[in-house]
């Protein structure tokens, strides 16, 4: 009797571990695919697709796609300025959502439940809904900078990075975060005598960790990927982002190669960045049950 | 100085009216003990004393200053919460000086502070832990090690043993009344167990219903309570309550009885009363003592609990009522066996209706 629910058990185990498996294979051949089509010239890469070759470095292996890549387009431009205006945008984003959600969750003010509820409200409008009305307050804005006051942010960073700060998905995550924080840890704080900035700083912080991760990761992915937005936005080459650089690959002959290697080139910030992160996002979405 | 006032206290969420007009003098130094059932509104009247609450209308005054709208921080109070409240991501240590480093205190007074602090609750050799590698007991003694370490005026504890096991929680209530002792701070100690209410009181105020029923010392509101409802709080096992008629009245001497009870004269002490009329009369448990014969009180014994420095029994009275009493030593009442239990006068109180 013993001995058929062992069986049973290991049968379970064993069908569990190849359901995984499986998972785990269809999520990282595409990217195996990548990383060894940009080590292949052209013809060779078209004519492995039809086989099992294509997930192998096999054949005719050299470098030579990324030297074009690099030749094709200012590559370390583009991963330059994506890494700026994402980096920039998590750090500023994860500040300001933070607080915003610390002043709905925490400080008792009037109104705060409709304000919530409005900030809540802006998840279903698409963005391209906004984009042109975003576009066209974005071209004339002014702003004080080096060369004194100027009007339009056009072809800047701040343009790609200013309008996605502050976003109500990224509040929804801290306000759900903060709830689940005991009060009395806020009331010990307020009776010890610590102010709201101080209660934030030294107290609600640095017990929002997964929180963090998620929401820096979410939105690492969402600037990252941005493509729309500076397409509209950024006309000049100085600014232009991974994405949108993506275009450059796609003009007249398009070299399957070299668009694999740039793919291949502009993946490592997000691999790196995810395996940083890895072990408070998993921890995260244990404990908020949010998933990325 | 830190006196505290409370005067027509009222606390409203909408339309539950939660305290409804509370008023207590408390003096400089007094260790004072808010008891009551869950929901009375003891906790919340702590909480608007802390600053953490809003007071809907009434006057709160502290060491001589109204405090109702300062915030917690001006209020010179500390706060130890029942679920100890202390932050996960700092070590005991950081704990502790928590209100000094808000204050701005330099390293060296917060060492010397803290140090103080630890020795009074014996727990130097905590310091350097984290919270999650302490047990109950101990994390509670951060708790207070935190409350102390700023000196305040005032000392407000919700329930703080209450997470507690049996032993540890008589082990903490005996130093917190030292601490009491030792600090000569005022302390107002929020709690629904009448022993910790009774053992450590200077001072009991009894609410129900978001009103007081008694303020008094622990023995006054034993031995005098303003009505049944206090009479049936304090004490263990409760006050026994007998539905009585009023036979006669002389004065303040009324005369009542009822199927299971021959009349008695007891000396009200609250209440008005008329012949024909409805009583109640409660007689402590352990002031019934077993008759020679057939006693004032008859019936058969339906449980008995041995417990070694007194027996509890309940009796079931000739009227088909319950009655317990607790009896001293150890005695043997087999199930069943028919007793006469008899009291004095002096030592039951008479409840009108």
């Amino acid at each position: 009797m013993a001995q058929i629910s062992a069986d049973n058990h290991g049968l379970r185990l064993y069908t569990r571990y190849a359901v995984l498996v499986l998972i785990a294979v269809i999520f990282i051949f595409p990217l195996v695919f990548m990383v060894v089509s940009s080590l292949k010239p052209d013809q060779q890469l078209l004519a492995d697709t039809a086989s099992l070759r294509a997930f192998l470095p096999v054949g005719d292996i050299s470098l030579n796609n990324y030297t074009a890549a690099f030749q094709r387009a200012p590559v370390g431009l583009f991963i330059m300025n994506s890494v700026i205006v994402t980096g920039v945008t998590v750090v500023l984003s994860l500040l300001a959502c933070s607080a915003a959600a610390f002043a709905f969750v925490f400080v008792n003010w009037k109104g705060r439940e409709l304000v919530l509820s409005l900030i809540l409200a802006t998840l279903i409008v698409p963005f391209e809904t906004i984009a042109i009305p975003l576009l066209l307050i974005s071209s004339q804005l002014p702003w004080i900078g080096l060369d004194g006051l100027t009007s339009g942010w056009l072809n800047t960073y701040r343009v790609q990075i200013i309008p996605f700060i502050a976003d109500g998905l990224t509040i929804f995550l801290f306000v759900q975060y903060f709830k689940d924080l005991p009060g009395e840890l806020i009331e010990a704080a307020r009776v010890e005598g610590a102010s709201w900035g101080q209660i934030y700083r030294r107290i609600v912080m640095p017990l929002a960790g997964p929180v963090l991760a998620t929401a820096a990761i979410l939105k690492f992915l969402v600037m990252y990927n941005q493509y729309l937005w500076p397409l509209m936005v950024v006309q000049d080459e100085a600014y232009r982002p991974v994405m949108v650089g993506l275009q450059y690959f796609f003009q007249l002959n398009i070299a399957w190669g070299e668009v694999m290697a740039y793919l291949s080139l502009i993946t490592v910030p997000v691999l790196a960045f995810y395996l940083y992160l890895q072990k408070a996002f998993i921890a995260s979405i244990a404990s908020t049950g949010v998933k990325g | 100085m830190a006196s505290i006032t409370l005067k027509g206290l009222k606390k409203s969420y909408g339309n539950a009216h939660v305290i409804k007009g509370v008023d207590i003098t408390i003096e400089d130094g007094e260790f004072v003990v808010f008891v009551g059932p869950s929901g009375c509104g003891k906790s919340t009247l702590l909480r608007m004393i802390a600053g953490l609450e809003d007071i809907t209308s009434g006057e709160l005054n502290i060491a001589g200053r109204v405090v109702n709208d300062l915030p917690p921080k001006e209020r010179g109070v500390a706060m130890v919460f029942q679920s100890y409240a202390i932050f996960p991501h700092m070590t005991v240590r950081e704990n502790v000086a928590f209100g000094l480093t808000i204050a701005g205190d330099s390293k060296e007074v917060k060492d010397a502070k803290v140090a103080e602090a630890a020795r009074i609750l014996q727990m130097e050799h905590l310091l350097d832990r984290r919270p999650s590698q302490l047990s109950g007991g101990q994390r509670q003694r951060v708790a207070i090690g935190r409350a102390i370490v700023r000196k305040p005026e005032v000392f407000l504890f919700d329930e703080p043993l209450s997470n507690l096991d049996a032993a540890l929680r008589m082990d903490m209530r005996m130093e917190i009344g030292k601490l009491h002792k030792a600090l000569g701070a005022t302390m107002i100690y929020v709690t629904h167990d009448q022993v910790e209410a009774m053992t450590l009181a200077d001072k009991i105020v009894v609410l129900k219903d978001g009103l007081v029923q008694q303020i008094g010392s622990p023995m006054e509101l034993y031995h005098r309570p303003a009505n049944a409802f206090v009479a049936g709080f304090l004490g263990s096992p409760s006050m026994n309550f007998l539905d009585v008629e009023v036979k006669a009245v002389n004065g303040n001497k009324i005369t009542v009885a009822n199927s299971a009870l021959e009349p008695v004269e007891i000396e009200a002490k609250t209440g008005s009363y008329s012949v024909g009329g409805k009583a109640r009369l409660g007689i402590r448990p352990q002031y019934l003592t077993p008759a020679e014969g057939a006693g004032q009180l008859h019936g058969k014994v339906a449980l008995t609990e041995r417990l070694g420095a007194e027996t509890v029994i309940e009796v079931t009275l000739s009227n088909g009522k319950p009655l317990i009493a607790a009896l001293a030593r150890d005695a043997i009442f087999p199930i069943g066996t028919e007793i006469g239990l008899t009291f004095t006068a002096s030592e039951a109180h008479l409840f009108s209706e």
